[in-house]
């Protein structure tokens, strides 16, 4: 199956010379949660910009449900929703107007049974006659929201959906991700949380300086951040590690004075009292033990320095 | 054709200027009564009859045309600046929709606003003076044209402004000089001899001398130079407002 946004090679140099995307390759399956993630002018917005159409890309192509995003925009943007970062809305418009503006906007026939269930769902029901400029900051956020989905996007972006918005919002905000995705909305959202990312993610991409640094499974770096290390340093130096240990995952470190034993914290056991037990049985003393995690935070950091280091 | 996003900005639009309906018509109201007062007691006294039309009929063209102009390029200019003020235009750039859509959406609201205008002070100029037309299906044909070719540059200067003063600029400092000094309230032949010839460079000069023929008839320069005018101008400003989209020229970026 073709990947429902394409993303080639796209570079973009704004009008002051910046270079805000170095050349982004990336695919977007139909049905994923991918969550961006990246600090902040990593290029986040200025990609998913490039792709909705506000901006265009100085080279490479985006194709999104197979069409491109400049010489077939029609059809390209007709797939597309687009929660911004910024919230902009008229503040004197009443919430049912802009919602109803954004479906025609798209070319959509009147619903208003549809845009009905969108308010609902977002609780935004009873603020439908309410002034914008009368809502909170969340409410004003979820209008962005409805605005998105009253064209029935295949593809939803969220530009930073729970920046700056309280814990209970945050909640909401990821029920709507997890019943959009069980409705088969493809939704690629950016942020710098790495929990918001590791809570409803499909996919976890890490973005930097205008690089796509890393694109993985959740699950697979959760693996790889689940590793966990023990270090166990040895009353005696070996030099090397004896054949009645071979089951286990080890590592002979600085010249033979510990050992390093990696597990997995999520496995049913760790196999660390078999260990001692057999390194016991083989005569080895330890004189301590240290253990250390690598957590997507670590990943993410590493990966963020490096590129920093390059630049 | 994106023929549902053109109707939902029209629309739109529209909503907004029925919020404030009353203003919308007592204002226009009032100041044609205004000028009346002034214009058609005060010196209307002393000047007969211009070109064999009592003068407070002959103000009443140029009258509305300089409402229907102001009020074409205000209404448009600030449609399309308020959206690119506040943010919102993220959505117009992000539909399924080309420049003609938001064009037609957008123009086609500012124009029906200033040919609403426009016929309030018709009406109220009625009151005051006797008004007979003898070209109506033309004087009609004119204040549509002048509606839209000015949304369309109040529209082009709505893109350009940077901040509010740029957007009430040009129209302070190019449009209401030219419509008054436009012939709205006399004729370019009372002029001398060398202001004459300026005048002929003043598009505006075209405008009120055809839709001036549309009421009584007769006209400072031919029928079909005016209407060769307006065609002009509305084809520069549709060529701009082309090239703005294809460049993305104030809005891309
Ligand atoms: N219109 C613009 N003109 C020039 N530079 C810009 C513009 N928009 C964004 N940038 C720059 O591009 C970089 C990426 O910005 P952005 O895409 O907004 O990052 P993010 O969304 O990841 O925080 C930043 O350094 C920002 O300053
Ligand atoms: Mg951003």
């Amino acid at each position: 199956m073709t990947a429902i946004v394409q993303i080639d090679d796209v570079k973009k140099v704004y009008d002051g010379g910046f270079e805000a995307l170095k050349g982004v390759t990336l695919n977007i399956e139909e049905g994923e949660i991918l969550a961006l993630l990246g600090p902040n002018g990593a290029g986040k917005t200025t990609l998913i910009s490039t792709i909705c159409g506000i901006t265009q890309a100085t080279s490479g192509t985006i194709r999104v449900g197979g069409h491109d995003v400049v010489t077939q925009y029609r059809a390209a943007r007709s797939l597309v929703g687009l929660v911004p970062q910024e919230v902009n809305l008229e503040p004197f418009e009443k919430v049912w107007n802009t919602v109803r503006l954004s479906r025609g906007l798209f070319g959509k026939a009147k619903d208003d049974a549809l845009i009905e269930k969108i308010l609902r769902q977002l609780s935004l029901w009873d603020k439908k006659d309410t002034p914008i400029r009368a809502l909170s900051g969340g409410m004003k956020r979820r209008v962005l929201i409805a605005k998105a989905l009253s064209h029935e996007p295949r593809v939803l972006f969220l530009d930073e959906p729970t920046a700056g918005v309280d814990v209970e919002l945050r909640r909401d905000m990821w029920e709507i991700v997890a019943k959009l995705k069980a409705d088969g909305v493809t939704i690629i959202l950016t942020t710098h949380y790495i929990e918001e990312a590791e809570a409803i993610a499909d996919r976890i991409g890490v973005i930097n300086k205008g690089q796509l640094l890393l694109v993985e499974d959740k699950d697979a770096l959760m693996t790889r951040m689940g590793q966990k290390q023990l270090r166990i340093e040895l009353q005696e130096r070996i030099s090397e590690i004896p054949q009645s240990l071979g089951e286990f995952k080890l590592e002979l470190a600085e010249d033979g004075d510990s050992l390093i034993y990696s597990y997995d914290t999520r496995a049913e056991r760790t196999g660390i009292a078999k260990l001692m037990a057999a390194m016991s049985a083989a005569g080895l003393v330890l004189r301590d033990l240290r253990t250390s995690q690598s957590s997507l935070e670590d990943i993410f950091v590493g990966l963020v320095q490096e590129t920093g280091d390059a630049a | 054709m994106n023929w549902e996003a053109v109707k939902s900005i029209y629309f739109f639009e529209m909503a907004r200027f029925f919020r404030t309906l009353m203003q919308s018509f007592i204002s226009p109201v009032i100041s044609t009564s205004l000028y009346f007062v002034v214009f058609g007691a005060a010196i209307g006294s002393r000047i007969e009859e211009v070109e064999g039309v009592s003068y407070g009929a002959f103000i009443v063209p140029g009258l509305i045309m300089l409402s229907v102009i102001t009020q074409a390029i205000s209404n448009a200019s600030f449609g399309i600046y308020f959206p690119k003020f506040i943010g919102t235009i993220y959505e117009l750039l992000s539909a399924p929709i080309n420049f003609l859509e938001i064009v037609m959406g957008y123009v086609g609201a500012a124009a029906t606003k200033a040919m609403f205008i426009g016929l309030v002070i018709l009406g109220t100029a009625a009151l005051f003076v006797d008004l007979s037309i003898q070209h109506p299906f033309a004087m009609l044909a004119f204040m549509v044209l002048t509606c839209l070719s000015f949304s369309l540059l109040g529209f082009i200067i709505g893109i350009w402004a940077g901040n509010f003063e740029q957007l009430q600029l040009v129209p302070l400092l190019i449009v209401t000089p030219l419509v008054f000094l436009g012939g709205s309230f006399y004729s370019i032949s009372m002029l001398p001899h060398a202001w004459q010839t300026v005048a002929l460079f003043n598009p505006v000069v075209y405008l009120i001398s055809g839709f001036r023929w549309a009421f009584f008839g007769s006209a400072d320069v031919p029928i079909g130079l005016s209407l060769l005018a307006i065609g002009l101008f509305t084809g520069l400003c549709l060529g701009a407002i082309w090239w703005i989209f294809r460049t993305g020229w104030k809005i891309r970026n």
